[in-house]
């Protein structure tokens, strides 16, 4: 089958390759850049464990193909922080004990970090319904929420104090 | 002369040992999107598996044809229950005793049962090779009702036929597996004969299924030069799959390595050895280059091992004054089309004979038949400590049943049959020693907390308000109290394949004061790597965060039953526990050396061995280590390492208060919950932080099932809730917060007294939510209803009832 | 679930994307959101060997209100619908129905013009249509044309869109008064058990009009004229609400699924046609 040349900007970084059209995001990122922290959960848009962001939305990768996403611009868990400087909500969900086995939560933080901007200051019920696309089998979603509303409270008193 | 600052309260502080909510050190990587899951494995010539399976839940397969699946490029391999035979893999025994066919060997059972498996150069060209393999079926009828079943002149497993005994007792029909039986069944009897009240009833605990977030999956690497074999896989007990596959395949036990990389959630579905996992051996044999195989969705909910399927017909039996005086069970359990229940092998109805629950019931019986029908084999314990749900469900919905039928309130009859604190530890009549508890005091720390005597009247007064037609809304109070029994389990009676149900630790202490320690269990989200640092920093006096632990890797680990039925902090908790006292009884002869004092004349103080009488003078286990290292002690080897076998003398009862407050609309069957607490008593709390997390999740899984989550058949044996659009997982939205609790009863044969927690609020959650469905329709007559209780099925009950007008 | 293979286009306008549609005949599909299409291609119960992605083609983008006149782009997600403030002032009944349309991630892919066009009687977007009188633009070979939302629909997944037409846009003129979109569905990212779009306008305390529409409930949306002339002209009190919704349960055929029978079907639909009357009433 032919392949068409795609090019993509992932976490900042240009990147081309070969790729059949039929090829989903979620394996172009995976497989061929090695960015494995999106994972794969259902295959149907259900579960959001292959979260990522697209230009500046947040999207399921197992429901994109490779073709729809050329010349986007790609924001996965591995551009958020770095091992060095943690992002807020990556620190936030360790304090809060906002994770267990760790499979659902590179989608969350992306999709978290998608959900403070466009709502910089939600409500428990907006983070709730703001995040009713990622499932969780481990937490009960508690301490993601409580993660999620602590770190937006973080970011909105450091800007304050910025200010 | 030593500083004796920090005090010791800061050196306690500094261990982060028990009680401390410890973050947890798997997090950093977890965060940043670099955990490290089967699917993420690549290795250089990889190859990619997948199976074709059967549409059909019972069929003959007539033939196989390969051909246009080997024409297209880049498939290496496609292979057959005929390839199989010749290694004799084309069959795979089970861990209840039976065997299940790895592929199609003649007939399929189920609908999505393995036929062939492709193996090709990539994911892609594996998906479309399985739709070029042309299988002919002749369908068959297809059983899936167990009752049906067990008169039924079809004939399932045609492989068994004239075997009149299966590896639990003799087999009855041709789809019967086994009768298993516990208690006296006479004296029963003769008890419900002669009682004041008999409250009878079938109560069902719908199939459903684990799912955990990653799906099953495994890769397979053959190096044909060195002739060892290594498998990633997700395995929650990766020592007995090392066993089997060896005994499998024929390779020698110390040529293969098994690795459980991070684990994305279990829940019992990875307990199994599943066909993709044989296959992804056999196809590394035969080509010679790492094959992976990783199911989807559908696959797992399809065919990797179900949960639950239990039909319990209980009576019970009472004064009338509400004291229980037996207690009669029966159970017909679905076991699919291979019996491939994860028990212990002496338990084929795992242990669900603990269905005396929290209460001081004279005499008991337990018959559980095992069927085989067209659905999907497994068994597993879901979030469970085998069968411990179905138990607890069972108990909890015949004590409501039986306040109904006393006209007696619920809460008030538990409590005057609880087993009292005076009387552990306590034999049921079912046959188990039950360590320790004190159910009263929960009961009432419980009803105290919601202020339960205020939610009765506030009940009463909107069922006054429903009838004079002020609101369509009812108010349930659903209350739980369960016992469970985890940590399996002593060998004596406990074991897997034959394996005793032990579980270990083995520690090496660094010179500078660090350590690793390695257990034979594995993590999938419980948060081993932090917790079992906390339990080995209070025993040997080094901070928690200058302790690795790693699991999962058989050549570094040494041999454990894994992680499954609330075993790991039980079991190889109390394994690190006594690791972490040999280490301290060898430092304590290092310390009198250095000390130059005898061992008697020291007192163990935090993190230190102090000379008794002088504070002063004293050496901590940092200074040990490094002595251990660098002096020539006589009589002593070097080195700090110990390796603990822990055979435990007995489970443990964990045990949990819960109530639920539910509104529930009539007309749309639709419910909210307003209000569940939770108090958990699981001994000594090594984590709160994790306990907690553990209780959020237990109980949101417990809603899920109560409220809408099965695997669902049609008549002809099609699964019909494939997907997750109609496989329910609550998402953030229809998920409640919980307030948690806590009494604290520890084990007292347990080393730190721990019992475990990860299942408990799964078993104990699932009745919270299915009685107060049932109570909110108590004024209305209801007696019970079969779970889920899905919005139409809400909406029968009230239907039902005529409170549609 | 892996797709099968494909030929794949990316036109920037719909001159050339209905071409491509005329040339490559029944082998293509037009690919909006792909929601609902990827999926069905995964688990390969659609074979398809040319897609034609219109994600390029500016002239499916945007909406525009000119007065009471509302047109919206195909392409115009539902995030997109949700944003939208002007959209919210003149028809605030489109937010409210698509927020309760799959979940956060769906909605920044899903496109009003995919909900309206592939014609799956779950989609929440066709019933709301057909209650606002919308119009569906097409364009073909032929050139451009307009038909009905309440003309669109002839039975699942058939629609009187023509294969080599695209649906370029919706139009519809802004309802005046009241309005509210009920759905009861299992829990998001459902289809919804029974949905129900109501509009009312309300003069001298009297119901001045109204249209009633429903989603899931047939193997098409349901308008209901009946339901609407039961309400016209009463005060909206218990007896004519009562009288609309039996008017608007006559009009449906709900099927057995997951999501319970069909008796049950019937009553929810009719308490959720009830619930959306109330509160469209209420808002009049």
């Amino acid at each position: 089958m032919t392949k068409m040349h795609i090019k993509l900007t992932v976490n900042g970084k240009a990147e081309e390759l070969l790729a059949e059209p039929r090829e989903l995001l979620i394996h172009v990122l995976r497989e061929r850049l090695n960015l494995t922290g999106a994972h794969i959960g259902c295959e149907t848009s259900h579960c959001g464990a292959c979260t990522v962001e697209m230009n500046g939305k947040s999207v399921k990768s197992c429901t994109v193909f490779a073709a729809q996403a050329n010349g986007a611009e790609i924001t996965t868990i591995e551009g958020l922080g770095s091992p060095d400087a943690l992002h807020v909500l990556q620190r936030s969900f360790r304090e809060h004990h906002g994770l267990q086995c760790g499979f659902c939560t590179p989608g969350m933080i992306t999709r978290a970090h998608r959900l403070l901007q466009e709502n910089p200051a939600p409500t428990e019920d907006e983070v709730r319904f703001g995040m009713a696309g990622n499932l969780c089998r481990c937490t009960g979603y508690q301490n993601i929420v409580k993660s999620i509303l602590a770190a937006a409270s973080e970011i909105n008193a450091a800007q304050e104090a910025a200010e | 002369m030593n500083d004796l600052s920090p005090s010791r309260e800061e050196r306690i502080a500094n261990l982060k040992g028990l009680g401390c909510s410890r973050k947890r050190v798997e997090d950093v990587r977890f965060t940043q999107g670099k955990g490290n899951y089967v699917d993420d494995i690549k290795l250089p010539g990889m190859l990619q598996g997948d199976f074709v399976r059967s549409p059909y839940a019972h069929a003959r397969v007539i033939s196989v044809n390969k051909e246009a699946a080997l024409a297209l490029p880049g498939v290496i391999a496609v292979l057959t229950a005929e390839d199989l035979a010749p290694l004799n893999l084309h069959w795979m025994p089970t861990l209840a005793g039976d065997k299940q066919m790895v592929l199609a060997d003649g007939k399929v059972l189920f609908q999505g049962q393995e036929v062939a498996f492709v193996v090709a150069e990539d994911r892609y060209i594996a998906a479309d090779a399985v739709e070029l393999v042309e299988v002919e079926y002749e369908e068959l009828p297809v059983l899936t009702d167990p009752f049906a079943a067990l008169e039924s002149d079809v004939v399932l497993r045609e492989d068994l036929e004239g075997q009149s005994a299966g590896a639990h007792g003799p087999r009855r029909h041709h789809n019967h597996i086994f009768l298993w039986e516990e208690g006296d069944k006479a004296a029963t009897e003769q008890v419900l004969d002669s009682a004041d009240v008999v409250a009878e009833e079938m109560i069902y605990y719908h199939r459903t299924h684990p799912c955990p977030l990653e799906t099953c999956g495994a890769v397979a690497s053959m190096d044909k030069v060195n002739g060892k074999l290594t498998l990633w896989g997700t395995f929650q007990a990766p020592h007995v799959v090392r066993t089997v596959a060896s005994l499998l395949s024929g390779i020698e036990e110390h040529n293969i390595r098994v690795v459980s990389p991070d684990i994305g959630g279990g829940f019992g579905n990875k307990v199994g050895v599943y066909p993709g996992y044989v296959c992804s051996i056999v196809a590394s044999i035969v080509t010679g280059r790492p094959v992976k195989w990783v199911e989807d969705r559908m696959e797992n909910l399809m065919a990797t091992a179900f949960a639950r399927d239990y039909w319990m017909k209980g009576r019970i039996a009472a004064t009338k004054e509400g004291k229980i005086t037996g207690l009669w069970c029966h159970v017909t359990a679905d076991h699919g089309a291979f019996d491939a229940c994860a028990d212990p092998t002496k338990f084929p109805a795992g242990f669900f004979h603990i269905c005396t629950g929290s209460y001081d019931i004279p005499v008991a019986y337990v018959g559980v038949d095992g069927v085989y029908t067209n659905k999907a084999p497994g068994g597993v314990a879901y979030r469970c400590s085998f069968r411990v749900t179905e138990a607890a469900y069972f108990i909890e919905r015949m004590v409501e049943v039986l306040a109904i039928e006393l006209g007696m309130d619920a809460a008030e009859l538990r409590r005057i049959n609880f087993i009292r604190a005076d009387q552990f530890p306590y034999h049921s009549a079912l046959g188990w020693e039950y360590d320790s508890g004190d159910y009263h005091t929960a009961w009432d720390k419980a009803l105290a907390a919601v202020d339960y005597a205020g939610l009765r009247r506030e009940q009463a007064g909107r069922v006054e308000a429903f009838k004079r037609g002020e609101t369509r809304k009812l108010l349930g109070i659903g209350l739980t109290h369960f016992t469970e029994i985890v940590g399996a389990g002593p060998v004596k009676n406990c074991d897997i394949l034959g394996m005793g149900m032990f579980d270990s630790c083995e520690i090496r202490i660094h010179p500078t004061g660090s350590a690793i320690a390695r257990l034979g269990t594995i993590s999938q989200g419980q948060g081993h790597a932090t917790t079992f640092a906390q339990i080995l920093a209070s025993e040997i006096g080094l901070p928690a965060d200058s302790i690795t632990i790693e699991e999962g890797d058989t050549d570094t680990a040494p041999y454990g039953l894994g992680t499954y039925g609330s075993r790991s902090t039980p079991v190889a908790g109390a394994a690190a526990a006594m690791v972490g006292r040999k280490i301290r009884a060898k430092a304590q002869m290092i310390a009198a050396w250095l000390l130059e004092v005898h061992e008697g004349d020291l007192d163990w103080d935090v993190d230190r061995f102090v000379v008794k009488g002088a504070p002063e003078r004293f050496k901590t286990m940092k200074d040990i280590a490094y002595a251990a290292y660098n002096q020539a002690i006589p009589g002593l080897e070097p080195g700090l390492e110990a390796v603990s076998y822990y055979d435990p003398p007995n489970m443990t009862y964990p045990f949990g208060a819960y109530i639920c407050v539910m509104e529930i609309d009539v007309d749309t069957g639709e419910h909210e919950i307003r209000q569940f607490y939770a108090l958990d008593d699981c001994g000594t709390r090594i984590n709160p932080m994790v306990i907690e997390g553990q209780v959020h999740g237990g109980l949101t899984e417990a809603l899920a099932i109560a409220m809408g989550q099965e695997i669902a058949y049609d008549d002809i044996g099609n699964c019909k809730t494939a997907t997750l659009m109609d496989f329910f997982i609550p998402t953030a939205w229809e998920t409640p917060n919980y307030t948690t609790d806590f009494t604290e009863t520890p084990s007292p044969h347990h080393p730190i007294g721990a019992k475990g927690v990860g299942e408990s609020p799964n078993v104990g959650g699932v009745p919270a939510f299915s009685n107060a469905v049932h109570d909110a329709f108590r004024a209305f007559g209801l007696r019970h209803a079969h779970m889920p209780h899905d919005h139409w099925r809400i909406w029968k009950i009230a239907n039902q009832l005529g409170l549609h007008g | 679930m892996i797709p099968a293979a494909f030929e794949y286009h990316r036109p920037v306008d719909v001159t050339s994307a209905a071409s491509l549609l005329r040339r490559l005949g029944d082998e293509a599909r037009v690919l909006a959101g792909g929601h609902s299409l990827i999926p069905m291609m995964k688990l390969r119960m659609a074979a398809i060997e040319h897609l034609i992605d219109l994600q390029d083609i500016d002239a499916l983008k945007g909406i525009s209100i000119d007065g009471d006149t509302v047109t919206i782009g195909a392409m115009v997600t539902q995030a997109e619908l949700i944003a939208h403030e002007g959209l919210a002032k003149v028809a605030p009944i489109l937010r409210e129905a698509a927020l309760q349309i799959a979940d956060p991630q769906v909605r920044y892919m899903g496109t009003l013009g995919g909900n309206v066009a592939n014609g799956d009687p779950g989609n929440d977007m066709p019933g709301l249509m057909q209650a606002l009188g919308a119009a569906f633009l097409l364009t073909g070979p032929d050139g451009a044309r307009e038909v009905a939302a309440r003309d669109f629909y002839e039975a699942a997944y058939m629609t009187a869109r023509e294969e080599d037409e695209i649906l370029t846009a919706v139009r519809f003129t802004a309802p005046p008064g009241g309005y509210a979109y009920e759905k009861q569905k299992r829990k998001i990212g459902d289809y919804a058990t029974a949905a129900a779009a109501v509009l009312i306008g309300k003069e001298g305390g009297r119901v001045a009009h109204a249209s009633v529409a429903m989603t899931n409930l047939s193997d098409t949306p349901v308008w209901s004229p009946a339901a609407a002339k039961a309400l016209t002209g009463t005060d909206c009190g218990p007896e004519a609400i009562r009288a609309a919704t039996e008017a608007a349960l006559a009009d449906i055929d709900p099927t057995e699924d997951n999501r319970g029978p069909v008796a049950f079907k019937r009553h929810v639909a009719g308490i959720i046609i009830t619930r959306a009357i109330q509160r469209a009433w209420s808002r009049a």
